[in-house]
């Protein structure tokens, strides 16, 4: 049962194989004995999930069934969450209950979904190991000497390692796709603004954007199905409309035009990442796709335009964690100047301080231009680039990550490093276009993604790309030895 | 050599819309703390700014009002501080691209001539909320209720000269923004509230000298006082060979003077940039058009046509047509009575007094517009005398009805039976015969004045009743009857 998709978990529940609270108590039960190693929950909340549970039976006998009755997922713990603690894995939120829900838990609550808890994560998604979380790192349940990714480790650990079917995950920079790489699973980074932000807690406003993640891309879809839409609560959020994402997944890639950025297979990347990318737009080529080169020409200038304008907005976004209202306040404060300092200064992480005066400086008067102007003017290069280049074809594929999962600790002295990391997630951020990672390999027996991207919009060619390829293939089906 | 004062002022008009700029709370006055402030003005995790369309249109309006260039995209900006009752760590202001430009409006002056100040811009933000210090010892309260208040703030250019010019220019503004109906005007709440940045320089000079900055003074008095109270300062400064610090400083009703703000130990920087959560806004000129389209009447053109069609007095005309409200009462009355004159003397003489001493605004008044007319008319009629109107005017106002019942009830009403008037003109003048005589022996032409006499005591008999035309026409009759013999 814990192996299985989103899908066959429907149908198990539609046929009555087995009811929603069975279901749910099976993975609170795996919860219990694998998290301790995992450390891919921040809070469970059993009572809640068998509750959810219990009502979803009682909605299915009654026959009022939504395609998401009764199956449990867990939300990123950047996902506000009425009632139940929302810690963006900060000390700083350490004791901080929700009193209202995000937009998107809100639809997953109208669906009739389950809620199993909430997925560990770095420090207010500022991350790509899960290490900067205030919980301690989740782990890779691949190699348990190894990061899950990041900043949606947590969501990635929990699906690969059979304690979710399914979890929410926000992407800035990769932080949807470069874990569910690094854990072999599927995540989907939709068009900046198809997934509303609201409840959502923001880290880079301009670059967030929430999304699923799962086993297969069909359950991708499933999610999608529920997270998106218009919010007249987001000003950002676009007012499209949202197909059915799983309509269009079984049609023919005949035709299917692939451009392959010369920048994603050349510099710092590992040659078995390669291999494996390469291996599968061979099978996308069996299966009557077409493949060209294009190219990304401001791809090196990817990583500095975002670590200036992703640390800006931080600055200004983290302001409002200052002890006065909610979270962290620091012991017997001499005076405000003083409570300001040390409630800052002792709630924030290390990582989390880094971005905030990388952001301050940047966004400091006479540096401005040199820094914070500049780096738009490379977004919009940027943009232009993928615009461009999808204007030659329908999908750009490359690898999501340059290596695969790393070593806990083994990046954690060097920043840039880590950075490096998010080398081919980072663009599309700045672009705003979706993106999706699906397992296509192993690197010494450690997950490789394999990333597709697709113009604003055009979620369900890539579900259906990623879909077809999953079923020509079986990567997304491996599990890690127990 | 002598000084010249060189004031700049920045207006901060509360917009009269229901909710907040970016929330849907409510922004009325009062409330216990914090019950109106929602997950967004608290500035709680995730939460996100929705734009108050109402406040754009507010501040269109006033755009037009004021001939200014409208920005056909405007964007918000984050100004970045910390500060307890600024919830989010920034104020959502407009810093590069505001919604209304350059404009202008014309004050007048005491000597009766017209000058024109410029208006630099008038941008969108938020208020912040309000700390209290007083109610809780060794500790800050916050109240977040006016958090999230929709602001116009009003940026004047250095073109006032005198504590004078700047409050007719405050006033005048404050004359539109309420005319406008988008700010309630209300200082003492502080709806309407001024910085005044002041310097001052030699006569002639091209420079400006340093200036400084008195922040949220909420009179027209007190910015009179501190504009005052400033250039007094800076000049006594100067003069002795001084110089004057850049600073911002608060204004004291209490002391009547200006101190410096707690310094701050480094200028702020405010980090401004644009807001990532919100759009630009963008409008277009069917937009603009549309807003045009209800501009209502403003104070300038409803004085020229005061004159032009009450024949109103310049003074008379300024003052009545200054406030929506008060011109409506006014021509409620005019209409009503059918006598302009009559109508200017009572709402600016017995309503005015009466609203002063209640200290209640004329959208209160227990007399309407209405009633007034349907008094001024029992004068024209020659019902009762302007005298006992005033009377039945108090009446009114306790509540005691309308001018008819109250003339009914009280037994008010003037006395017209020629009768009933020249026996009572018969009793004074036979109580009376040193006065009589006094006026027989009078130079004729000096006789007009001693009328007087003998009218007050048959008014007085009257109790103010008897119609004073028909009394001033036999006395004259009878006492120059008299004279003549």
């Amino acid at each position: 049962m814990l192996d299985k998709t989103l899908a066959e978990l429907a149908q198990g529940l539609a046929t009555g194989e087995f009811s929603s609270v069975e279901l749910t108590q099976n993975y609170l039960d795996r919860i219990s004995a694998e998290d301790g190693t995992l450390n891919s929950f921040i809070t469970v909340t059993p009572e809640q999930a068998l509750a959810q549970a219990e009502a979803a039976d009682q909605r299915r006998a009654a026959g009022n069934v939504d395609v998401f009755t009764g199956l449990p997922i867990a939300h990123k713990d950047i996902f506000c969450t009425q009632g139940v603690r929302t810690s963006c894995g900060s000390k700083m939120l350490d004791n901080f209950i929700s009193p209202y829900n995000a937009t998107v838990v809100e639809h997953f609550n109208q669906a009739g979904a389950v809620s199993l808890g909430k997925t560990n994560m770095d420090e207010f998604a500022m991350g790509s190991s899960n290490e900067s979380s205030f919980y301690g790192p989740a782990r890779n349940p691949w190699n348990t000497d190894c990061v899950p990714g990041g900043s949606s480790g947590g969501s990635a650990a929990a699906i690969a390692g059979g304690l979710t079917p399914a979890a929410t995950g926000s992407d800035t920079g990769g932080s949807i796709r470069q874990p569910a790489a690094l854990c072999g699973i599927t995540g989907l980074k939709p068009t900046y603004g198809r997934v509303s932000r609201y409840g959502m807690i923001a880290y880079a406003s301009s670059l967030d954007q929430g999304g699923p993640m799962a086993r297969t891309a069909e359950d991708t879809a499933m999610m999608l199905n529920v997270m998106a839409g218009f919010d007249p609560k987001d000003s950002t959020s676009l007012d499209q409309p949202v197909p059915d994402y799983t309509l269009k997944l079984n049609d023919s890639l005949k035709g299917l035009k692939i451009g392959l950025p010369k920048e994603f297979f050349s510099g710092e990347i590992d040659p078995q990442i390669t291999a494996q990318v390469q291996n599968a737009i061979r099978e996308f080529e069996a299966l009557g796709a077409t493949v060209k080169e294009v190219s990304l020409p401001n791809t090196h200038l990817a990583i500095p335009a975002y670590y200036i304008i992703a640390p800006a907005e931080a600055s200004s976004n983290l302001s409002r964690f200052d002890g006065v209202r909610y979270g962290y306040r620091c012991e017997d404060p001499v005076d405000l100047e003083d409570m300001y300092k040390r409630s800052r200064g002792e709630g924030f992480g290390e990582e989390v301080k880094r971005r905030i005066m990388v952001g301050t400086y940047a966004l400091s008067e006479g540096f401005y231009d040199a820094y914070y102007k500049k780096a738009l003017q490379i977004r919009r290069l940027i943009q232009q680039d993928y615009v461009n280049a999808l204007s030659e074809v329908d999908v750009i594929m490359g690898p999501t990550t340059p290596h695969p999962a790393f070593k806990l600790g083994e990046k954690n002295s060097d920043p840039i490093s880590m950075y490096m990391e998010d080398i081919f997630t980072i663009s599309l951020n700045l672009a705003g276009m979706p993106g999706i990672s699906v397992p296509c390999g192993f690197a010494n027996g450690l997950p490789v993604g394999l990333q597709l991207i697709g113009n604003y919009f055009a979620e369900e060619r890539l579900l259906n790309a990623a879909h077809q390829f999953q079923q020509a293939t079986d990567w997304h089906k491996q599990t890690p030895g127990q | 050599m002598e000084w010249e004062a060189v004031i700049g002022l920045e207006i901060h008009a509360q917009l009269a819309t229901k909710s907040k700029i970016f929330s849907g709370a409510s922004t009325a006055f009062g409330a216990e703390p914090n019950t109106q402030a929602c997950a967004v003005d608290l500035a709680l995790p995730g939460t996100l700014p929705v734009f108050n369309g109402e406040a754009l249109r507010m501040a269109v309006l006033f755009g037009l009002a004021i001939d200014a260039e409208i920005g056909y995209t405007s964007v918000f900006d984050r100004k970045n501080y910390f500060y307890p009752d600024l919830p989010k760590g920034y104020q959502t202001s407009q810093l590069f691209h505001p919604i209304v430009g350059t404009g202008y409006v014309d004050i007048t002056l005491d000597d009766g001539t017209i000058k024109r100040v410029g208006v630099t811009r008038a941008h969108l933000e938020e208020d912040a909320g309000k700390s209290l210090h007083e109610e809780f010892p060794n500790m800050t309260g916050i109240d977040l209720n006016r958090a999230g208040t929709p602001l116009l703030e009003i940026v004047s250019e250095p073109d006032m000269r005198s504590a004078e010019e700047a409050v007719a220019y405050v006033k005048k503004i404050h004359a539109i923004v309420t005319n406008l109906g988008i700010c309630d005007g209300n200082m003492a709440e502080g709806s309407f509230r001024c910085d005044c940045n002041v310097s001052v320089r030699y006569k002639g000079e091209e420079e400006f000298g340093n200036r400084t900055e008195s922040k949220n003074i909420n009179s027209f008095r007190f910015i009179e006082k501190a504009i005052k109270g400033e250039i007094i300062r800076q000049i006594d400064i100067l003069e002795d060979g001084g110089h004057i610090t850049q600073e911002t400083r608060l204004y004291d009703a209490n002391k009547d003077e200006t101190r410096p703000m707690r310094s701050k130990e480094e200028a702020n920087d405010y980090r401004y940039f644009p807001c990532p959560d919100l759009l630009p806004i963008v409008i277009d000129d069917d937009y603009v058009n549309q807003v045009r389209a209800t501009l209502p009447e403003l104070p300038d053109a409803r004085k020229a046509r005061f004159i032009e069609q009450y024949k109103l007095s310049e003074y008379d005309a300024m003052v009545l047509s200054a406030y929506r409200d008060l011109s409506h009462y006014f021509e409620t009355v005019a209409n009503t009575a059918d006598d302009a004159k009559l109508a200017a003397n009572w709402v600016m003489g017995e309503l005015s007094k009466l609203l002063n001493q209640n200290d209640t605004d004329i959208k209160d008044s227990p007399v309407s517009a209405e009633q007034l007319g349907g008094l001024l008319l029992r004068i024209k009629d020659n019902t009762i005398t302007g005298k006992i109107a005033k009377q039945v005017f108090e009446a009114m106002w306790a509540g005691e009805g309308s001018a008819d019942e109250v003339i009914e009830s009280k037994g008010l009403k003037q006395v017209t039976d020629s009768g009933a008037i020249e026996s009572m003109v018969d009793d004074v003048i036979a109580a009376n015969q040193p006065q009589v005589d006094q006026y027989v022996n009078a130079e004729p032409d000096k006789r007009g004045k001693m009328i007087g006499f003998f009218m007050g005591k048959v008014m007085q008999a009257s109790q103010g009743k008897a119609n004073p035309g028909q009394v001033q026409g036999l006395l004259k009759q009878k006492l120059d009857a008299l004279a003549n013999g």
